[in-house]
């Protein structure tokens, strides 16, 4: 399946997949009046160090331990491989924050569920992640490594 | 008063607060700390002082909140006295130095280029419509002999001298390691392979990285010496002398020690951290017949087999220069034009030295001609090549094909902010700071590159189907199709062209 | 091949899984003794509080149990194993023949033999769905609550129940809340953040006597209530399979592939051991997490696959009230701590490896610890220092990193 991946050379730390990740997830057809004024909770993180960015979110693991572990069975593998959360079943115990090895799941804005990549399959991007969309490096790309 | 004197910006950068989302990303892309955030006001500010204009900000801002406009501030107006005039008073009253500028000339001299219009069949000449028909843009550069020899079975023999062939009369002008970046030369590289064209290392050495592309390399000998040595002659495909350059004609180079990374260091085989110095002149050359003795010892070096380029600075009497040239054994002649770029030039050499490369070229190709020996050498123009346009006319006026530097750098991301000499290009272009090179995808900046001159090449030929000529070689020199548009008959007689309407 | 499956949660759900990504067509048949398709047990809490609800409970799709050919007996109690003849006798009196079995009973509440319990009315333990039913029905804004236990049931059961109730007490034998999960500063921490909500703790005492509406405490406190619930701690279902004859210590014990000592008898769940590799011992973890790894792992082997479960470590993640907690591993070796007010954090190093950690309202990327625990990375391949800020994959090697996110690793 097409995964997004991140390339760690390139990534500049702009920051401004979060941004674009935060807009696609806000709902709000503008930007501006999806951002201005918030403090955005993306789906995607980049973290920076000295002189190295990269920008982390869901891998969509083969054998995902989110998935084993949700106490709700909101999380799932779906047919295409995507790892998939839904929100309604999702009560925000948070074990899947403890468990990702990537760190790539992480409590939604309201705090009452969780959230995570989904590759802009469930929001206004259709289908097309706005981060790789945006990234002015191609430090993130969208692709099928198998 | 012995200081500074405050300076008001030239350019402000203008910011819509009812778009700005305060995502900071100008302020972690300016690596001229334009842009902070206030966390009390939660308020991104700019200090313009420090904007150098290179729309770095511009670009990235995810919600276009930001616009860099003129400064209207202002002296009292004066014809005489502009403001630049001025501020470049206070800043040398301050400084005591030499102003320095980088890239082309800026200044308003007159743009032949924009002078002169393109023919077009009707009627009595039949256009080609190049979707349909065949449409040559390759050539190749090199001598060409005139006689034919003979082997004693009477089969011709092969005695052509070296040739360089271009898919499209395209090349990547010489700009080193060093004065531009890694990326920015892994771009070039690769864009040169994909297209079967060239690109031109400058002075600066070939990176070892690069050694892979050799097939289309013009490795440059310069007055630096920097970086030559066997290898480095033996994997270009040919090898140019650099006499000169078109934004500073007469000078040498000096990049600063600060440029002079470990992999630069090792590029040019100099001391880390230590300024470069490329001096005025050769030391070895001060005749046509010393420019002949390194023309065959490059030539003796490499076994015949690489064309030699000789590049000068197009100057008052280049016509004449170029004549010796033509006659010392080069291959190729290269002449840039006064508004050809540069990652560092003294301001006032660059904006006064020098003559226009329609001028240069025309008047070069007239004398080669006159004299005979116009098949001894092909000619590439160069110094701002702007368009297929400018690329068409020049072929017209004589040249075999052209060098593109400026362009090319545009199409990498450069904004033309002329600020390359300090060495913090917020593009990646013209810096060695490793955060800021990065910026430079040699992935996305390669494939801006093919695109451009695959662009340039299709209308290209679009215009040559419209002339009804069907190749390159058909249109080189055929003054014919140009015609000048508001013109005196001096510049007419040295452009070798009519007037329109005649 | 007939597969039968005993219990009808986490365990036997992945399981069945694991029984289909090797076997499409063996007949599977769950028995349980609840009448509900397999929820998220712990959902419970969740309901009363109101994050969930009864049509968002179930733990997989509707179809799931028809989409995968299983058979479910619900309402059906398994009484006896007889192993001799491979066949699962019910209470009902059916008898369900099997090739392989899976017992994944669970657990279930231990109720303490306190004087004067069976007189209190409104008394509930808190452990399956119709607990939380039957207890919501008792909800009123009139009544106080008393519950018993101040650990992870108690306490979830207490945020549930909260904002229904006119008040709860808590009340617990150990001298700090959740004394399976946090050390006592964290425990104190999150006492704190309770109380400051209204929730009313007697810490180091226990109930040593009831009448119909009110406790009276070892210590001599007499605690009035209107609804008295139980959540002391579970005990493992373990009989089927030690009458059987197979072995049993604290739990069922298994091998790695989740054997049981007898032919053909596999077990999963909370009712049986693991190896703990953060403490070195065999204990009950009784997590979801856990479950769902056994039963998928006994599925596998039902079903002539080779898989083993050789990672388990003790982790809980929980919260109350907007406040959350996640834990792992053992508290012992030396200690990163940050206590201020508005979280706590604790990371215990020993052995050049993570061992454990508490964090409370600072769980952001707490699987990357999670999975320092878990894999026991060498500490001397990560930045430790990066690590005690925040859980971040910069604190990993440049080529570790670019193996992670290029999810070759």
């Amino acid at each position: 399946m097409k995964r997004i991946y991140v390339k760690e050379k390139w990534c500049l730390g702009c920051h401004l997949c979060e941004y674009e990740c935060a807009y696609a997830n806000s709902g709000i057809a503008d930007m501006v009046k999806a951002l201005k004024g918030k403090n955005i909770c993306p789906r995607i993180k980049v973290e920076d160090g000295d002189g190295v960015h990269f920008a982390v979110n869901c891998r969509h693991c083969t054998d995902p331990i989110c998935v084993k572990s949700c106490i709700a069975g909101a999380l799932s593998r779906e047919g295409d491989g995507m790892v998939s959360l839904d929100r309604d079943k999702c009560v925000g115990c948070y074990t899947c924050v403890m468990v990702c090895p990537y760190g790539a799941i992480m409590p939604a804005e309201d705090g009452k569920a969780a959230q995570k990549c989904m590759l802009c399959t469930d929001n206004q991007m259709n289908g097309e992640p706005n981060c790789v969309k945006h990234c002015p490096n191609g430090a993130i790309v969208f692709e099928d490594r198998g | 008063m012995n200081g500074t004197l405050f300076i008001y910006p030239d350019y402000e950068v203008v910011r819509d607060y009812d778009k700005c989302i305060a995502c900071r990303v100008c302020e972690r892309q300016c690596a001229n700390e334009v842009h902070s955030y206030d966390p009390d006001l939660k308020k991104m500010f700019a200090d313009n002082t420090k904007c150098v204009n290179c729309h770095r900000c511009v670009c990235l801002c995810p919600t276009h909140a930001l616009k860099i406009v003129k400064s209207d501030n202002t002296y009292k107006i004066n014809a005489n006295w502009d403001n630049q005039t001025i501020n470049e008073v206070y800043r040398q009253a301050g400084t005591g130095g030499v102003l320095l500028s980088s890239m082309g000339n800026p200044k308003p001299y007159p743009v032949y280029w924009d002078k002169m219009l393109v023919n077009a069949s009707q009627v009595t000449n039949p256009s080609i419509d190049p979707l349909r028909e065949p449409m040559e843009t390759a050539v190749y550069l090199g001598k060409k002999n005139a006689g034919i020899e003979r082997d004693e079975n009477g089969r011709l023999k092969d005695t052509l001298p070296p040739q360089l062939k271009l898919s499209v009369p395209v090349m990547f002008s010489a700009m080193s390691y060093g004065s531009i970046s890694y990326n920015a030369h892994e771009s070039l590289a690769r864009a040169a392979e994909e297209l079967g064209i060239y690109y031109n290392t400058g002075e600066g050495g070939l990176h070892k990285d690069f050694y892979k592309y050799g097939k289309n390399t013009i490795v440059q000998v310069a007055s630096g010496r920097f970086g030559v040595f066997k290898d480095y002659l033996e994997t270009a495909a040919a090898i140019e002398i650099k006499m000169g350059q078109g934004a500073k004609p007469g000078i040498g180079g000096h990049l600063p020690g600060s440029k002079i990374t470990d992999a630069v260091s090792t590029t040019r085989m100099i001391p880390k951290g230590v300024d470069a110095i490329s001096p005025a002149p050769h030391h070895d050359i001060y005749s046509i017949e010393d420019l002949r003795q390194l023309v065959y010892s490059l030539k003796e070096a490499t076994d015949y087999k690489k064309p030699v380029i000789v590049k000068i600075a197009a100057v008052h009497n280049c016509a004449a220069i170029a004549s010796g040239i033509a006659r010392s054994g080069a291959d190729i002649i290269a002449v840039d034009g006064f508004r050809g770029g540069t990652g560092a030039a003294p301001t006032r050499i660059r904006d006064n030295v020098g003559i226009p490369i329609e001028l240069a070229l025309a008047s070069i190709d007239t004398r080669l001609r006159e004299e005979g020996i116009r098949d001894n050498v092909s000619i590439v123009a160069a110094g701002s090549i702007r368009s297929s346009t400018d690329l068409l006319k020049a072929i017209a006026l004589g040249a075999d094909a052209c060098y593109i530097g400026t362009a090319a750098l545009l199409s990498l991301g450069c904004h033309l902010c002329r600020s390359c000499h300090q060495g913090k290009c917020n593009w990646g272009i013209a810096t060695q700071r490793p955060e800021l090179v990065k910026r430079l995808n040699p992935e996305i900046g390669y494939r801006r590159l093919v695109r451009l001159v695959t662009a340039w090449k299709h209308e290209l030929q679009e215009m040559m189907g419209g002339m009804g000529i069907n190749s390159v070689e058909a249109l080189r020199g055929n003054r014919l199709m140009l015609r000048g548009i508001g013109l005196t008959d001096r510049e007419l007689s040295v452009l070798g062209i009519r007037h329109a309407g005649e | 091949m007939k597969y039968v499956i005993i219990g009808n949660s986490t365990a036997a759900t992945y399981a069945i899984e694991g029984i289909r990504s090797r076997d499409a067509k063996g007949k599977i048949t769950v028995i349980s003794d609840e009448r509900h398709a397999a929820y998220g047990r712990p959902l419970i809490s969740y309901y009363l509080y109101g994050r969930t609800d009864l049509a968002h409970i179930a733990y997989r799709s509707p179809e799931f149990y028809e989409k995968n050919g299983v058979e479910v007996l619900l309402g059906e109690r398994a009484e006896k194993i007889d192993a001799e003849n491979k066949k699962v006798l019910l209470a009902s009196g059916k008898k369900v023949p099997y090739d392989r079995l899976l017992v994944a009973t669970g657990s279930r509440p231990f109720v303490p033999p306190v004087e004067g319990l069976d007189s209190v009315k409104e008394f509930f333990n808190f452990m399956t769905l119709d607990d939380a039913l039957a207890l919501e029905k008792a909800l009123s804004p009139e009544k106080d609550v008393l519950i018993v236990g101040a650990g992870l049931i108690g306490l979830k059961c207490m945020e549930g129940i909260a904002d229904r109730v006119k008040s709860v007490t808590v009340i617990d034998l150990a001298d700090r809340i959740l004394p399976s999960i946090l050390d006592e500063g964290g425990a104190a921490f999150v006492q704190r953040k309770l109380e400051e909500r209204g929730i009313r703790f007697i810490l180091g005492d226990s109930a040593a006597k009831f009448e119909e509406n009110a406790a009276y405490t070892k210590s001599g406190k007499k605690i009035p209530f209107d609804l008295l619930v139980i959540a002391v701690g579970v005990r493992p279902n373990t009989e089927l399979v030690k009458e059987a004859g197979g072995e049993v210590a604290r739990g069922i014990v298994t091998d790695d592939g989740q054997r049981t000592s007898l032919k053909d008898v596999y077990a999963a769940g909370d009712n049986c051991e693991s190896f703990d590799i953060a403490s070195g011992t065999r204990r009950i973890l009784a997590l979801l997490p856990n479950a769902a790894l056994q039963g998928e792992c006994a599925g596998v082997n039902m079903a002539g696959g080779d898989a083993h479960f050789t990672n388990a470590v003790p982790m809980n993640a929980i919260g109350f009230f907007g406040s959350h907690i996640a834990t792992a591993g053992v508290y012992e070796g030396e200690c990163y701590e940050e206590a201020a007010h508005d979280h706590y954090k604790k990371l215990f190093f020993r052995d050049n490896v993570l061992k454990g950690y508490i964090l409370i309202d600072c769980i952001e990327r707490a699987g990357i610890y999670t999975s320092l625990v878990r894999n026991r990375t060498p500490l001397s391949d990560v930045d430790v220092g990066l690590l005690e800020k925040s859980p971040a994959l910069m604190a990993f090697s440049e080529a570790a990193r670019r193996d992670k996110l290029a999810r070759r690793q």
